[in-house]
């Protein structure tokens, strides 16, 4: 078995519209899949069908060699799920879920009950343990969520937006929490709207558009895919945009992006560099910032789709 | 790469869960539904303030217009209260399952090598034994009040399994509006509409014989009315086999109506 989560053509269905167009994926044991796309598409369906909540209307996929369909109890005993939205009951106690979730797996009371004190100090949840999970913040409700999902160690994890809504110092503390678990071994894979959560965590990156995927591979893969590397040029004396905007027009022959006091084009030659300079040298401007960096994902995205991806607004500025 | 061999090998588990796990399971739900009320003491309070507060009004405001006294009124009363109470209660099911569904506690629960059927058979033990709660507290306060079994233990006893058994019957029609409904609140909102009007067109709170043709002919009809005989026969004395026949026999019917249609629903979700 290569893959530890394989998916060949699936397809689905809700009425008119077409969640699923032929998705394959397969992510090889004890790395991490990216699934990065914007809302509606098809992401959650893709987890739901491979955590055995929801049935394909074609297609096949499997979890470590189990097929969802036909050996749906044996990937449920494999498999941990954090959803969109933290799954926890609100009026249970965190230490309660917990044990619940323990006793629903076989685990014995005292079992149970350690394995929940472990997992609520793990995560930073055990001064909390004693409260109704409805007392706590949003971050904590996911990491409850995330620690109900590991319960049942599972060597596959899914995590269906599991920072969807957190501010981003609880994200921050989500992503160690989910690089602590890779250091396990666990194959996760991971569905995100934040180009730059795939980043971070990713090993291996698939971008999903209108139920397909559109492009797959590293992080650093998918960013040369585009061709490009991004140039960047801001003249001192803003005045000079226009001038320097015709400059870059001239010499990469196509029309490039002017905002916030820069000029940004992607660029497929870096040769193209010193022919910029040597145009502004002869026009006698100046630039406070002249850089050639490779593509963020987020450019990336756009370039593969056509569209922004959401909410990416977070973006990091990736400098040379 | 000895690691990654370890780790492709496809692991071996069981093929599904065995019927001692399966029980194991459903009473770790059952006992997941009844904690809750330790933390939530509204839920204490809908199910026992409610009741509480509908017998005082009753048996105080409107008993002596009724029946002349509140301590004849309470006698005639309690059991179409009690029947009211279980009937309204029966749709707790349906709101604590939607809640589950629409906070994803569902699909966690689905997403568990677990039986399918444990998540509901745990919800619906667990309402079974707030019901029986529910009528203890309310006979118990009935007779402080001044409320008398005027049968026997068996009567008494016999009363309580009845109601039980028509809650069960009619906890399938729950679990489909559980299964169906948006939101929570649109299932508290059916329950209102349907169940009060249907409790108060019965003889379970007044005698309907002062009621117009047209309504008498209704309540003749009226399931609430014949369980509302049935366990005041079974309490304070009168008729007991007709009544009580009758309301087996729609409990019955609502389970060959509404367990398929359930289970088809629950069938698509799981």
């Amino acid at each position: 078995m290569r893959y530890a989560i394989e998916a060949e053509g699936l397809v689905k269905h809700y009425g008119e519209t077409k969640a699923l167009d032929g998705v394959d994926l397969g992510v090889p044991p004890g790395r991490l899949l990216g699934v990065l796309g914007p809302n509606g598409a098809g992401k959650t369906t893709a987890v739901r069908i491979l955590a055995t909540l929801l049935t394909p209307d074609a297609g096949r996929a499997t979890v470590l060699g189990y097929d969802v369909r036909r050996q749906a109890h044996q990937v449920r005993s494999l498999i941990g799920l954090t959803g969109q939205y933290a799954a926890v009951d609100e009026m249970l106690t965190g230490v309660e879920n917990l044990v619940m979730l323990g006793r629903l797996l076989g685990l014995s009371r005292a079992e149970s009950r350690s394995r929940a004190t472990a997992l609520l100090e793990r995560f930073d949840l055990a001064d909390a343990a004693g409260r109704a999970a409805k007392t706590y913040s949003g971050g904590m409700r996911r990491r409850l969520d995330l620690a109900a999902s590991l319960v049942g160690r599972p060597q596959v994890l899914f995590l269906d937006e599991p920072t969807t809504g957190l501010d981003p110092r609880s994200r921050t503390e989500l992503w160690s929490v989910v690089r602590g678990l890779m250091a396990d071994g666990v194959t996760v894979l991971l569905t995100t709207q934040y180009l730059e959560e795939a980043d971070q965590l990713a090993d291996d990156i698939v971008v999903f558009d209108h139920g397909k995927v559109i492009a797959s591979g590293t992080s650093d893969e998918l960013k040369a895919t585009t061709g490009a590397q991004v140039l960047e040029v801001r003249p001192l004396d803003p005045e000079h945009l226009a001038l320097v905007a015709k400059v870059v027009t001239d010499v990469i022959d196509e029309t490039p992006e002017v905002a916030g006091g820069t000029v940004t084009a992607a660029v497929h030659d870096p040769a193209v560099i010193p022919a910029v300079v040597r145009h502004l040298d002869d026009l006698g401007i100046v630039a406070s910032e002249l850089t050639l960096r490779k593509s963020t994902l987020d450019e990336v995205f756009l370039a593969l789709t056509g569209h922004r991806a959401e909410q990416a607004t977070d973006e990091e500025e990736v400098p040379v | 790469m000895t690691a990654a061999t370890t780790a492709a090998a496809t692991p071996v588990v069981a093929k599904r869960v065995g019927p001692g796990a399966t029980v194991q399971q459903t009473l770790t739900l059952a006992w997941r539904s009844l904690v809750q009320i330790k933390h939530n003491p509204w839920e204490l309070l809908d199910l026992s303030i409610q009741p509480i507060m509908f017998l005082l009004l009753f048996t105080y405001v409107f008993g002596g217009a009724i029946s002349g006294s509140t301590g004849d009124y309470l006698q005639f009363a309690l059991p179409g209260l009690l029947v009211q109470n279980a009937l309204f209660y029966t749709l707790s099911t349906a709101i604590g399952l939607n809640t589950d569904i629409t906070k994803g506690v569902f699909d966690r629960l689905r997403s568990l090598p677990i039986a399918r059927t444990a998540p509901l058979a745990g919800r619906v033990i667990a309402d079974t034994f707030k019901q029986v709660w529910a009528f203890a507290l309310l006979v118990g306060f009935g007779m402080v009040l001044g409320f008398r079994v005027q049968t026997s233990a068996v009567g008494l006893l016999g009363a309580l399994a009845l109601l039980v058994v028509v809650a069960l019957a009619m906890s399938w029609m729950s679990v489909l509006i559980g299964l169906k409904a948006s939101n929570p609140e649109k299932v508290q909102m059916m329950s209102f509409s349907l169940m009060m009007p249907l409790t108060f067109t019965s003889s379970a709170l007044v005698p309907s014989n002062t009621f117009p043709g047209w309504l008498q002919a209704w309540s003749d009809v009226n399931p609430v009315t014949h369980l509302a005989n049935a366990i005041r026969g079974l309490m304070i004395g009168g008729e007991v086999a007709d009544p009580a026949l009758v309301s087996l026999l729609w409990s019955a019917g609502f389970v060959v109506v509404f367990a398929p249609l359930a289970i088809r629903a629950f069938r698509s979700r799981v």
